[in-house]
């Protein structure tokens, strides 16, 4: 398959590529960005033409909802609407039916993504045993069988010690292990953000303090075992001051926000607004400002969609009865333009974050458009304005508190290992 | 959902869900309103014309006597059908989701749905869901709002103060957990009252609670100096003994309402609990019967200002002569 892309603003973030070229594909590598090769014959031409061409994202939490949840969302849903958002790698959280703890089931979703050809899928197996925080999993097994890190996803793990032994076993092999800071027992019944919304609506609140306490343990235990951390989803702007402090003494760590927590705050539930129940909450404006800001400089090295799908039917519940979680994948990128131009962020910059930023941080060969690599590509046309509906979502999942919000562009094609694999229906 | 989830396009109230965001002249009609039904209690037949023909269903998820029945009361004087579900009883725990019980009772032609359950947003969600002829009332959600209640006791506070904009108020207690308290607090600051103050140990105070525009104090003689109203709430048996209090002995000492931290109110203070009172935890029985309580009266009022409510949903708000 050799596809052409002609004319568009190719921008590679990861070396400041940005200009207008033609760029070459064939045989699944870039192999060339201007220059046409010789004797090049598409089977494909794309025009670009006042779009932008732009590495494949990389999303570090993306829930595809199988094994076990199938009737949320599929993978072939999910993947479908990775590569309709321009993802073109993620990891996906071991929060599955059962969770991903066992070998078996890390070669079978490895297997099942495979055969769809869209997006790569890179597994987080569960750190501990069906997820319960008490006995460690087969890690080295599960990294065989493809994990890249280990995860508690959003389940409690209550005891310290369980948490030190894993991040020393985790070390022995340098795995990295992912957590989501929040105390077990200050957030136990919370669903809200403790403030003045969860005040006024009456709604068990989860103090920052749960958030920075966590922090404060996990780097104690980095201290201690000297393994590898990323944080996932930050919430609060003293959690991020600790981890900004974490990282000047060294530590290796890193953190990632989700779109929801970089644009929204506690004030977004309105009336019980079951869209805005997430996990961590939604916090106060000061501390969204602060993790804007905290994205911008490179203390949060990602921005990810943390996509959940959720049933309706969840969701049309009294506020602390909702599952919590938002679809994302499809507004990833759109909403990272959206911060990017609110907070005047350069466009490259922006990009790092979900592109060469992740793909890092998963060790991966991603997130990079250039000469040679692997043609992993979306063409985005940032002058296509569209309004987030149920009918615009091709996730399954249609729950998201950007329902009816104007978005500035949209993916309209996107390349996996040098194939189409989406390409947006003209109107 | 972007449209007033209480107030229809013409500002006129289609539902009763909270305190927060209705105007001062919307509480001011159903206390007005209220006043004009009083004097049907003291009828020989207290009864009138206004719901004929409507069907009240009392939707209690959560188990009430008092605020059940006293809107089972306010609605057949007002001669509606009233129909009373104890819905935790039967299809919720057979797995039916809230809304589906809303729909099959709607389609048995409910026109006014009076709803208690134990989770905040209820009420607001039901009534997102619900048909445009269908009003509901908010009998109590989770901590969130119980507005009938903070209505009534305005109307007691009226009835005995006659102002609200001279008046200093304290409620005392269990605010965190409180629906009744948050109410009270968006009633009084939207009438116009220039203190509100709210007094109990800090584990019941909910965070930023000063933002609701209220003064918090943890020293109950300081707080009650010169108030002229007196709100204690009702502190749950189960938050008595562990992280949140130590013992009902310890609260009674700094927290209860005895005659001595009483006289730090001034002398014609009113003492008002949305009940049921637990005597000896939050009130001594003193208080309570003194003469300066005013807890039966609340109760009396309760039909009245509900009456009310119902009435104004129903579009039949015109006085009696």
């Amino acid at each position: 398959m050799k596809i052409r892309i002609n004319q568009g603003r190719v921008m590679n973030p990861g070396n400041g590529l940005d200009e207008v070229q033609d760029v070459f594909v064939a045989a699944g590598k870039i192999v060339s960005i201007g220059q046409e090769p010789s004797g090049f014959t598409p089977n494909k031409v794309i025009d670009a033409h006042e779009k932008w061409v732009l590495p494949g994202l990389v999303d570090l939490a993306a829930r595809l909802r199988e094994p076990g949840y199938e009737y949320l969302a599929t993978l072939e849903s999910e993947m479908f609407a990775a590569t309709a958002g321009g993802v073109t790698s993620l990891s996906c959280p071991p929060d599955t039916d059962p969770p991903l703890d066992e070998p078996g089931l890390v070669e079978m979703l490895k297997h099942r993504a495979a055969n769809r050809h869209q997006a790569n899928v890179y597994p987080l197996g569960a750190l501990t045993q069906q997820l319960k925080g008490q006995r460690l999993t087969e890690m080295g097994e599960l990294r065989d069988a493809g994990c890249v890190a280990f995860s508690q996803a959003n389940a409690p793990l209550t005891d310290t010690l369980v948490l030190m032994r894993a991040l020393d076993y985790a070390a022995t092999f340098d795995f990295t292990v992912w957590l989501q800071p929040q105390d077990p027992h200050l957030s136990k019944d919370g669903v809200a953000h403790d403030g003045e919304v969860a005040t006024r609506l009456g709604l068990p609140a989860i103090p920052a303090c749960a958030e920075t306490i966590a922090i404060s343990t996990i780097m104690e235990l980095m201290r201690q075992t000297g393994a590898r951390v990323h944080l996932c989803r930050l919430s609060s702007a003293a959690g991020l001051a600790l981890v900004r402090a974490g990282k000047a003494e060294g530590l290796p760590l890193t953190c990632d926000v989700s779109i929801n927590h970089l644009h929204l705050s506690e004030h977004d539930l309105g009336y019980f607004n079951a869209h805005c129940r997430l996990t961590p909450p939604l916090r106060s404006p000061a501390d969204r400002n602060a993790l804007r800001a905290g994205l911008s400089d490179g203390t949060i090295d990602a921005l990810v969609s943390d996509h959940a799908p959720v049933d309706m039917d969840a969701k049309q519940l009294p506020f602390e009865a909702a599952e919590p979680g938002a679809t994302g994948l499809e507004l990833l990128l759109p909403l990272t333009i959206k911060w990017a131009h609110e907070d005047r962020v350069p466009l490259k910059t922006a990009l790092t974050r979900i592109t060469q930023a992740p793909a890092r941080i998963l060790g991966i060969a991603a997130g990079q458009l250039a000469i040679g690599g692997v043609a992993d590509l979306c063409i985005f046309d940032p002058r296509e304005e569209w309004v987030v509906t149920p009918h615009s979502l091709k996730s399954q999942g249609k729950n998201t508190p950007f329902l009816n919000l104007p978005l500035p562009g949209r993916v309209t094609h996107t390349l996996v290992g040098g194939f189409l694999v989406y390409e947006s229906s003209p109107h | 959902m972007n449209s007033h989830p209480q107030l229809d396009e013409r500002g006129k109230l289609k539902h009763l869900l909270s305190i927060e965001g209705l105007p001062p002249a919307t509480l001011i009609e159903i206390l007005d309103t209220a006043r004009s039904f009083e004097q049907v209690a003291r009828q020989d037949i207290k009864k009138v014309p206004h719901l004929q023909g409507k069907s009240v269903f009392n939707l209690f998820f959560e188990a009430s006597t008092r605020t059940r029945t006293t809107f089972e009361i306010a609605a057949k004087r007002l001669s509606a059908d009233v129909l009373n579900l104890n819905v935790s009883a039967s299809s919720q725990s057979k797995g039916e989701t809230l809304l589906d019980t809303v729909d099959n009772l709607s389609a048995m032609q409910a026109d006014m749905f009076v709803v208690r359950h134990a989770e905040s947003g209820a009420a607001h969600l039901i009534a997102r869901h619900v048909g445009p002829g269908i009003h509901v009332i908010n009998a109590g959600d989770g901590r969130h709002a119980h507005p009938t209640q903070a209505l009534l006791d305005m109307y007691t506070i009226r009835h005995f103060k006659h102002r609200f904009d001279h008046l200093r108020v304290a409620i005392v207690g269990d605010v965190l957990h409180s629906r009744v308290a948050r109410s009270q607090i968006h009633a009084l600051t939207t009438l116009g009252v220039p203190e509100v103050r709210v007094i109990g140990p800090q584990t019941l105070i909910p965070r930023d609670v000063e933002r609701l525009g209220v003064r918090v104090f943890h020293h109950m003689p300081q707080g009650l100096r010169d108030v002229d109203v007196v709100i204690m709430l009702r502190l749950q048996n189960e938050r008595m003994n562990g992280a949140l209090l130590p013992s009902r002995d310890e609260y009674f000492k700094f927290y209860g309402l005895t005659p001595d931290k009483l006289a730090h109110a001034r002398p014609d203070a009113i003492v008002m609990h949305p009940g049921p009172m637990n005597r000896g935890v939050e009130i001594d029985s003193e208080v309570a019967d003194g003469v300066q309580s005013v807890i039966l009266q609340q109760v009396t009022f309760g039909i009245a200002v509900r009456m009310a409510v119902m009435s104004i949903l129903a579009g039949k708000q015109e006085r009696l002569p």
